[in-house]
């Protein structure tokens, strides 16, 4: 198969680039941390395990044929013509990443941040589904997000699919642009934890008798945050990345970049620390840690192309939007979200996005019509598509632990021994609420 | 049962709507050329897409309440 076209970069050019998506690895660490910081003590060595296991399947799937239909934007596709244009529907590339030369070539920078990038979405359903999510479930699960919806949306966005030839075909700005992966990775993550999470229910004693929620804090802030900080790092470089390999950015535009998704982030997680402040008498660091990521996600999309005082109002909104959805999930409609990935990766997410339209600089018109028809079909497509995959096998192969082992922890129950054997566990976690 | 049912069918046309808003966004951008009515499709779809949301959310919320 013969390369279209290939973004020109220089060896200095494509050095810093792969220096910047080897950064990528530590926003998975981050938000691994994180997940097992939010959940109880007695499924940490569990979440730890499924994150590697979730982390393993995804990368094997993505080599086996998730690349394939992936694809990259410098490759055809399989298209078809409807109305007269073109539409790539699924990428053409070979199965098990067969005849690619992985030469330094900006594509071979892509094919590895692509699959960093897989790595890194099937992680954020974890977060939403701590202390009972059975260990095979999950990885029969990651195979379904990873094998179909994932490299579907990344093929349609990142691979020259329909999405991102709007500008091309139908003259909205520049097509659908998500370099950092705010939609590709972010809401794609947020919709499945979602859905995972209504068919998983909540962990037993969330709710209790009248409905009112349970606070069941996670068992170590300090994994939260320092996992927090490590997403900062791995963010610069998803970012920056992105928007170089993915955007057409220049790679001059690094610093601004940075600048912005830290800003962003810094923004979002003051104001988590002020509203949790203002609400509870003193800041909350769960909620301020996810305050922070939920700055991360929102500035993936936009980082590259607003000016850093756009950054911070985005990091504002960012904070007010996550701050209030994880209280709206958990008390209003009933979602037990322990590690508040809905409300950072889905909400986040989906305001990036908008982001983009509202405060980037473009000389193409309607840029704000090629984000709102990407957010219809994350809504639209997406949404119902990972639903209906996972609720499916949850027909088959039923997700949630027994509840012996909800109560046993996942910990013992599914690995035989706890993470912390020192510790004294608390009778009151056992209690019938 | 009988309301879990119902609220199972609620959540159905949630995301047949979902499908159905995302589905007028596509024709809109296949079938109209000119940019107002092709604009003002777009948005309507996602309208739609808000209120199928929506009714999966509030059958969640439903569902939620028939476990207590």
């Amino acid at each position: 198969m013969t390369p279209l076209s290939t973004p020109v970069l220089s060896e200095s050019a494509s050095a810093i680039c792969l220096a910047l998506v080897l950064l990528v690895p530590l926003a998975g660490v981050g938000l691994i941390l994180i997940n097992c910081g939010l959940g109880r003590s007695r499924s940490a060595a569990h979440m730890m395990l499924a994150s590697l296991c979730a982390m393993a399947v995804a990368v094997v799937v993505f080599a086996a044929w998730g690349f394939a239909w992936q694809g990259l934007a410098t490759h055809p596709g399989h298209t078809a013509m409807l109305g007269g244009r073109p539409w790539s529907l699924l990428g053409a590339e070979p199965w098990l990443l067969r005849g690619l030369p992985m030469d330094g070539s900006p594509w071979s920078l892509s094919l590895l941040l692509q699959m960093f990038a897989t790595a890194l979405v099937v992680l954020i359903p974890l977060g939403a589904t701590s202390d009972r999510w059975r260990l095979t479930a999950c990885a029969f699960s990651t195979t379904l997000l990873t094998g179909i919806t994932y490299p579907l949306f990344a093929h349609w966005v990142w691979g020259g699919g329909w999405l991102s030839q709007l500008g091309a075909n139908y003259g909205l700005g520049r097509g659908f642009l998500d370099g950092g992966g705010a939609g590709v990775i972010q809401v794609v993550g947020g919709m499945t934890a979602l859905s995972m999470a209504c068919i998983l229910g909540p962990r037993h004693g969330k709710y209790m008798a009248d409905g009112m929620p349970a606070a069941i804090p996670g068992h170590n802030t300090v994994y939260v945050l320092f996992g927090c900080l490590l997403a900062w790092l791995g963010w610069i470089g998803l970012d920056s990345a992105g928007a170089i390999l993915f955007a057409g950015v220049a790679t001059g535009r690094v610093p601004l970049i940075a600048i912005n998704t830290t800003l962003c982030a810094a923004v979002s997680g003051l104001t988590a620390v002020v509203i949790t402040g203002k609400r509870f008498g003193r800041p909350d660091a769960s909620l301020s840690g996810n305050g922070w990521m939920g700055g991360l996600v929102a500035s993936s999309a936009a980082a590259a192309f607003v000016r850093p005082a756009a950054a911070i109002l985005i990091g504002l909104v960012a904070g007010i939007l996550v701050s209030y959805a994880v209280d709206s999930l958990e008390f209003r409609i009933g979602v037990d979200d322990p590690g508040g990935a809905v409300s950072v990766h889905l909400v986040g997410g989906l305001w990036g996005l908008l982001a983009v339209a509202l405060f980037g600089n473009f000389a193409e018109p309607y840029q704000w019509l090629a984000q709102v028809v990407g957010i219809a079909t994350l809504l639209g497509f997406v949404l119902p598509l990972t639903y209906g995959l996972n609720a499916l096998l949850n027909r088959f192969y039923p997700q949630r632990v027994e509840p012996e082992g909800e109560r046993q922890g996942m910990d013992l129950h599914e690995l035989g021994s706890g993470a912390y054997p020192d510790f004294v566990t608390h009778s009151d976690e056992f209690l019938q609420r | 049962m009988g309301a879990s049912i119902g609220q199972t069918g609620l959540k159905l046309v949630g995301f047949f709507l979902l499908l159905a808003g995302w589905l007028l966004v596509l024709f809109a951008l296949i079938l109209l050329p000119a940019a107002g009515s092709r604009t003002a499709f777009v948005c309507v779809g996602l309208l739609i897409e808000f209120l199928g949301f929506g009714l999966a959310v509030r059958s969640h919320m439903r569902l939620g309440d028939e476990r207590e």
